[in-house]
Order: structure tokens, then sequence, then C-alpha cells
């Protein structure tokens, strides 16, 4: 900012102010409904909380919506068992594969290279159908295999640890050579430590990506002991002429967006620096 | 404490050969330096002893064994890098112990090297700090502590005063050399600085293009030089070099305007009549005195150092080019003409095609 | 692209390149190109076999009336969702990047919104433009204006395209604070001493220096619309009222899952992995250029 012009500081909060009320007035709305009673949503509308909290989300948690057959308790660690599994997953087999792929000489490499990178192009929204048709032969249907597997396979994470690995000084490797280190000892002791800050940011993305997986768990899953919170609350909508549970499903909402919002907010800077990133 | 033997060495890169057939034999606790400009080869020559570059052809013995097919772990050598490669994660004195640990060493073995190293090298207090959080010296030497607790056969360093300021550069020089001389460790140290060079080497293994141009003690590379590439390149400011015509017998020289030089030692009869390259070092030309002196120089140019002077300035028709150093301070003028005289011993004569030392 | 040291051992490389390459192999190479292959292939109504019909499903579905206008939803959808969230992020980012005080503040809370999942992000927006217990449709009632999106076409877009690009500002609003934060003060600085106006400035400096970052953001935004949003729709109008939402990527779904349309399903899979490959090719043509930037 060059000039100092009073109206033009007020300005600039006023639509900054406006824009994060923009932003924030949905998620408002849905705190409020979670905590009213049905009957208040449906008849009369305010503003303020209510005070049926603790009674929703109990509810929720424990019993589940009256349409589907699994409480949120267990939808919520279904999401969270994929989140994590596809998290971990993902770091884990990309550390691997890239590690492979920078440091060591091999047939095939650039060929397996070329091969992870494709699926960069490849989301699973296009090809649903054969993935399902898969997923169905190895019977990982209805199961947590069928919901983390299949998505641990991007390559974002691959060229993200590739790309730091690069940058890793040659002479390292070397005086591990020196010292009397092989590549396992060079990965574990020193290249692992080395990457915390890229496993750390990529940790706040890829667990954010996990949970909010939902075109994925529709499709895998059939059995209601399997819903991930999302589909859950998807089906719960799904009342055709009956009444929607609102104050359930806004309470489920609410449970939905914490885990995902809290990690972006604790891990600001590494959500920021994975954001970043992985886009290149 | 090792000999170290390097036997015909060659090394290639895809089809290019880059090392050219070097062979040296360095002494149990020898202080070997190899020194080039960049590109020379003199990296990948340390780095093939360290086993970090495969040997093409040769063979390279540490006390008598060949080590060609060891890996770096095997062959009870220590390194230490230009960037000091030190762990950024670990403490200073885990950086130190990494080495030993892998070995499996006793632990109390380990902290008892280590404490020593660190006495010796006065890093005891930064144990504990992280390497980020030492400067640039202090890194040094924690990465010479890494080699010292190792006890290893050979020392090996690759350039490691590069990244240093100068007067940092100066006193690692002597503390390196004197932990050397303490612990009786062969060492091979690599610089392309040739004062770093000169002070720290037993014996010097100048290379040149992948080639070794000379193998020899510093006093004996600086007074007699085989090839002009090694004549120019130790010694600041450097050798000057004069394309002059020999006499028919080889017996004398002569300079850039008409000033005949007569050569030592029976002179140069192989080369009688042919132009060759004559060097002669700055501080070897002096003022003449009162006499005539042999040559004329208009001077161009004077830089005034404090304990010396240099006149850079030229002389004869074809003004030839001559840097000269004098000793105390000489404020001359531009044009000024002065008388130089230079003794015949300190001349050195250059086959013009091949570079090589052809006077006796 | 080359590191020098590499290690020499055989196996290693191998097993640690594994299990990235049998997921690969199994849940993408493998389905892709049964994609593919069932694009070109009609079942029988009962499934029990198929016959090569060449390029029959393309020809079918590019003549469909439902599938060309899906093809224009998809379209009409992803313009507006990126516009949309770009001029609202744009705008939100340069404020943010005048001020000093509480930037970090208004950053975080700017922010946390893409955390959101889009269909969470759908069941909000559902619920704040429900017919009976909206509270927006209950307002604009009020106003007269009657709001029921599961009957109107137009209402139904705008609802979908409000929730998915409300997700996306804060997404886009990183990126250019960012962008605008990387530009050097001594641009704008020299241009107010010549006299510049802020907007004048804005349009004349800041906007042509950011516009790396706002191609990159356009493309981003457009794979977004196109794919990430299934969850908005699905949650919000199954792809109606009478397809007027059937984005192209939920019309496969429903072809293939609910209509049981290998083919067909199979062949709009095909133009999708076409579209996403030619998005994917431009954003790296584009981000190579940005790095010599």
């Amino acid at each position: 900012m060059v000039e100092h012009r009073p109206w033009l500081t007020f300005l600039t909060h006023a639509v900054l102010i406006s824009g994060m009320l923009l932003l924030i007035f949905p998620i408002y709305v849905t705190f409020v409904a979670s905590s009213h009673s049905l009957d208040e949503i449906t008849s009369n509308f305010s503003l303020l909380p209510g005070s049926h909290l603790v009674e929703n989300y109990s509810r929720a948690l424990n019993v589940g919506p009256r349409d589907v057959g699994a409480t949120v308790g267990t939808m919520m660690l279904n999401s969270l068992i994929m989140a994590l599994g596809i998290t971990i997953g993902k770091i884990a087999i990309s550390l691997t594969s890239a590690y492979a792929v920078v440091y060591f000489k091999f047939r095939f490499r650039m060929f397996f290279f070329w091969m992870i990178f494709i699926t960069l192009m490849l989301p699973v929204e296009v090809r649903i159908l054969p993935t399902y048709e898969v997923a169905a032969d190895l019977k990982i249907l209805d199961s947590y295999s069928g919901l983390i597997f299949p998505l641990i396979a991007s390559a974002t994470a691959t060229f993200l640890f590739r790309q730091f690995f690069m940058t890793v000084p040659d002479e390292l490797c070397e005086a591990v050579k020196i010292d009397g280190g092989g590549p396992i000892r060079f990965f574990f002791d020193i290249l692992l430590p080395m990457s915390r800050t890229s496993i750390a940011a990529l940790f706040v993305i890829l667990f954010i990506y996990g949970w909010n997986q939902y075109l994925w768990p529709l499709l895998i899953t059939n059995d209601e002991s399997y819903y991930t919170l999302l589909i859950g609350i998807k089906r719960m909508l799904d009342v055709g002429e009956g009444q929607a549970e609102w104050q359930i499903i806004m309470a489920s909402t609410m449970l939905a967006m914490i885990p995902p919002v809290l990690v972006v907010i604790f891990m600001q800077k590494q959500f920021v620096k994975g954001m970043t990133e992985t886009e290149k | 404490m090792a000999d170290v033997s390097i036997k015909d060495v060659y090394k290639t890169f895809g089809k290019t050969e880059v090392i050219h057939g070097i062979s040296c034999d360095i002494k149990d606790g020898e202080f070997i330096v190899i020194l080039g400009p960049s590109g020379c080869g003199k990296s990948t020559l340390l780095r093939m002893v360290a086993g970090l570059e495969v040997i093409t052809k040769g063979e390279i013995a540490i006390n008598g064994a060949v080590v060609n097919d060891l890996e770096p772990a095997d062959r009870d050598i220590a390194m230490v890098f230009q960037n000091y490669a030190l762990y950024p994660h670990m403490s200073v004195y885990k950086n130190m112990a990494y080495g030993l640990k892998i070995r499996r060493m006793p632990k109390e073995e380990i902290e008892k090297r280590v404490h020593n190293a660190a006495k010796i090298l006065e890093i005891t207090e930064f144990l504990d700090r992280k390497p980020r959080q030492l400067s640039g010296g202090q890194r040094q030497r924690v990465a010479m502590g890494r080699c010292i607790v190792r006890e290893p056969k050979v020392f090996l360093f690759d350039e490691p005063l590069s990244n240093l300021d100068a007067k940092l550069r100066v006193q690692m020089r002597l503390e390196i050399r004197r932990l050397q001389e303490d612990l009786k460790v062969t060492s091979i140290f690599v610089t392309h600085d040739q004062v770093e060079a000169m002070t720290l080497g037993d014996r010097l293994i100048v290379m040149d293009n992948g080639y070794a141009a000379q193998v020899g003690s510093p006093l004996e590379i600086y007074e007699r030089p085989a090839t002009r590439f090694v004549a120019g390149f130790i010694g600041s400011p450097g050798m000057n070099f004069l394309p002059v015509p020999l006499s028919a017998d080889g017996q004398w020289a002569e300079l850039p305007g008409a000033i005949r030089l007569p050569l030592q030692n029976g002179g140069i009869p192989s080369h009688g009549g042919q132009e060759v390259i004559l060097g002669i070092r700055p501080e070897h030309c002096d003022l003449a005195g009162e006499r005539a002196g042999m040559m004329h120089l208009k001077v161009d140019h004077v830089e005034i150092l404090g304990a010396d002077t240099l006149v850079y300035g030229h002389f004869g028709e074809d003004k030839a080019r001559l840097t000269v150093r004098l000793p105390a301070m000489h404020p001359f003028e531009k044009n000024t003409i002065l008388p130089l005289v230079v003794s015949s011993k300190n001349i050195h004569i250059f086959d013009k095609k091949s570079g090589k030392r052809i006077d006796k | 692209m080359e590191k020098r040291v590499v290690f020499k051992h055989k196996f290693l490389p191998y097993l640690l390149v594994a299990p990235q390459i049998a997921i690969t192999l199994v849940f993408f190479i493998w389905p892709a190109s049964q994609a593919v292959y069932q694009s070109v292939l009609q079942e029988d109504p009962f499934g029990l076999s198929s016959t090569f019909v060449g390029l029959a499903n393309f020809v079918y579905i590019f003549t469909d009336e439902i599938y060309l206008h899906s093809i224009y939803v998809t379209a009409v959808f992803s313009l507006l969702v990126a516009v949309i969230a770009m001029s609202i992020s744009l705008l939100l980012a340069a404020m943010a990047d005048r001020v000093i005080k509480g930037a970090t503040g208004y950053k975080t809370l700017i922010i946390w919104p893409y955390a959101v999942a889009p269909a969470v992000a759908g069941v909000l927006w559902y619920f704040l433009f429900n017919p009976t217990v909206g509270i927006i449709a209950l307002y604009m009632k009020i106003l007269g204006y009657e709001w029921n999106h599961s009957l109107n076409g137009g209402q139904a877009m705008f609802l979908v395209i409000i929730a998915a690009a409300w997700r996306q500002i804060s997404y886009n609003f990183l990126f250019f604070l960012a962008g605008l934060q990387a530009i050097p003060k001594p641009f704008i600085e020299a241009a107010a001493i010549d006299g510049a106006s802020p907007l004048k400035r804005f349009w004349t400096i800041t906007f042509p220096l950011l516009s790396p970052t706002a191609f990159f953001l356009i493309v981003m935004n457009i794979v977004y619309a196109f794919f990430d949003t299934f969850g908005v729709i699905h949650v919000i109008t199954d792809g109606g009222p009478n397809n007027a939402t059937n984005i192209m990527v939920y019309k496969v779904y429903h072809d293939g899952f609910l209509g049981l349309d290998l083919g067909g399903s199979a062949a709009q899979s095909v133009v999708l992995m076409i579209i996403v490959i030619s998005l994917t090719v431009i954003q790296f043509r584009y981000i190579e250029r940005k790095v010599n930037y």
C-alpha cells in the first residue's frame, strides 16, 4: 500500500470482512441448525444457537439417523480410517518410488517414471466403472481395502518427493557411503529426517483429500456399516417424501467439517506449503 | 597409516577420457596436494581413491592391497567434502559418531573418540549444536572431526577451504597442517589454490587436463617446472613467457631488442635456430643499477603493494610484455625506461609446441 | 534430472518401486484401458456377450441430445464457476495484500473453506436454499420470489454454481495472494511515483504480472469444475431438474451405474479422459514457462 488514505483502508477492511462473512455464513447457519430441535428448524428459524446442541450430537454419534443403519460415530470412524489409510499409504509408496527413481540406476527406470506420470492425468472420475469392476473382482467391495487402495497411487506425492530429493546435496550421500552406510541407511537415517517438512505438508493435503472423498466411496460401499460420513449425510438427505432429520443432518455436517478444518487451521503453514508445492 | 600407490590410472566418462595415465607413490604419513585449475580432473582422481568413482583402467592400492573393487566403506578412508556434507538434522556429536555407529563400535569407545577429537579441534562446546548453528570454520572442523574419529588409513580433502573467507582460509590451512603433522596420517588434499598447495604439501601433483604435468616437492616445482603449464600456474603474478629464437648452435637466446642471453649447461643444441618459449619469473628481474642493463623496460603501469612493487611494462620493438616484481617501493612514472638484468640461472626454456622443459 | 551419486543395487530399486507400480497397474492402467476397450464394444442386454462396434458408441453419444446438453451444461457451469470464484478471490486477495495488520487473521479465515468437501459445500448451500426449511429461500418468499430449485432448472444451476464457487474462492485466494506478494514492491512504487492511481496501477502493472498465476488458476478451476464437483451435483440436484445440472462427470456415473449402459458410459469416460489429458498437457506446458519466468 503506497498511499495512506484512511478511507481506502476502511474500504479494504470492509471488503475483506464482507468476503469473510460470505464464506462463513453457510457454516454458521449449519452450526445454528445443529443446535436446534427438528421442530424448531422446520417451523421458526432463528439465527441464534438453540439449546439442543448436546442432544443432537450425541444422538447422531451414538444412535444414528433414522434412515441410515449406522451411527454417525461409526461413519466418522470409517472416514477417519479411509483418510488416514490414503494419507499414510500414499506417502509411504511415494517415498519409496521417488527414492528408487532418483537414487538408483536400473533398467525400466524411465519407463516406470512415465507410467507413474500418466496417473497424474487420470483422476478416478474418468475410470469409475472399470475400476469398480476391478475392485469387485478383487472382492474388496464394502471393505477398508476397497476404500483405500484404489486411491493411493497418484503421482503428485511422488513428484513432490522427487523434486525434493533432487535438491539434497550429493555429498551427503557420499559421506554416508564413506561412513559405511548403504542405501537403506541413507534412506532412513538421512533422507527421511530431511524430508520431514515435505511429509508434513503432504500429510495435510492428503488427509483433506482422503477425508473429502465422495465419488469413490459412493460406488464401492453398499453395506451401511462401511459408509463414510459424507455418504451417510447424502443418504440422510435422500428421504424422498418423508421428513429429513435436519438437525441430525446438520450436526453430522458439522462433524464432517471439523477434522479437515482443524487440520488446516492448526497446520496452516504446512497446508500452504503443500498446496503451492503440489501444484507445480 | 598407509602408503597409497596410484598406478597408471585412467578414467573415462562415457566416451570421453578425462584422466590419462596418472601414477604416483604416496608414502606413509605424507601430505600430498593435487593441484590444478577447474576441470583438470583433480577431484575425479581423489574420488577414485575414495571409491566414489569407478577406476576405468589402472590400479590404486592402499598399503599394498588393491582397492579398485572395494566400496568406499571398506577402504578405511575418511573424506572432508568441499561443502562439509554434515548431516543437517543431527547434532555435531551424532555427526561425528555416525560412521562409528554403523560399524557397531561400542558406545564407550565412540564417546572416547568423539570427545578426543573434539578436544583436538576445540569444538567440545559445540557437540550438542546442529550444523546450521555453526559458522563456516566451525563446520569445517566438525567435518574434520568426523574423519579423525574414524582413525582411517588415509585422509582425503576435496577443496575444503574454498568456501571460507580469505582470513579464515589462512588460519585453517595452518590448523590442517598442524593436525596432520600430529596425527601423521597419509593425506591427499585437492585444491586449485597454489598458495595452499605450496604451503601444505610435502609433494605436489600438478594436473593439467587430466594429465599429471609434474610430481614433486614444492621447491622442485617452483625451481624446475616440468612444463610451461606448471611454470605458469605456480607463482603470483605468474611467470613471464617470451617467444624467442635460439642461436644456430643453441647457446644463446635472442631477447627482443637484440639482447643476447647466454644459456647455461651447454645450451640446447637440439633446438638450434628454432623459436622457443623463454620463461622468467617477475621476482627474478633486477634493476641493473649503474651499469647498463640487459633489457630496457618501458613502464606502462605500477602497482605498489607496500612490501614490494609490481611493474608492468614492455620492451623491444614488438612490445613484448613483462611483469617485474621489485622489492621495496618504486613509484615509477609511466613511460620511464628501466634497465633490467636477469641471470641465466633463472631462465626456463620450454619447447614451443609441446610446452615441455628443454633446458637442463 | 540425473543425480551424480547412484547406488548400484540390482534388486532394491525394483522392490522400492513395486508398490506404486502394482497399484498403478491394477487400479489405473488396467481400468483406463478397459474403459477405452469397452467404449468400442456394445454389450447385449443380458450382459453375456459383446460385439465390437467401432466408434458407434461415440457416434451415439454425440448425437444424443441429452449428452450434447450435458456438454453445454458442463461448459456453462465450469465457466461461471471459474469466473465467479476467480473474480471474488482476486478482489479479496488484492485487499488482503494491502493490509498489514491482521493479514494472517484474514488469511486463516478465508482459506479454511477449502478444507470443506465439495459434497459438504453442496449440503450447506442446499440447506440454505431448501424450499421448506432454507433460510434464504424463506426470505425470498417473503420478498415475493418463489424459490424451488427442484422445479426450476435455472435456479438449480444457480445453486450448484454458488456451492461450487464458494469453496474455490479459498483456493484461488491462496494462490492470488501468493502471486501478489511475490510482485516486488519497487514496481508498484515506481508506478505510484509516475502518478498512476491505485486502480490504474492495478490494471497496468499488477494484473499483467499476475497473469501467470491467473492462467494457472483458470486451468485448475476448470479441472475442478469438471471433475471435483460431482459431490455438489449429486447432493443437491442429482443432475436435475430435467438434466439442467447434468454435468458430464455426473452423466458418466448415472449412465454407467444407474443406467448400466456400459458402452455409452465408457465412451463418455474416454471423452473425459481426452479432456483431462489435454488440460494437463496445457498445464504442464504452461508451468514450464512459468518456471522460466
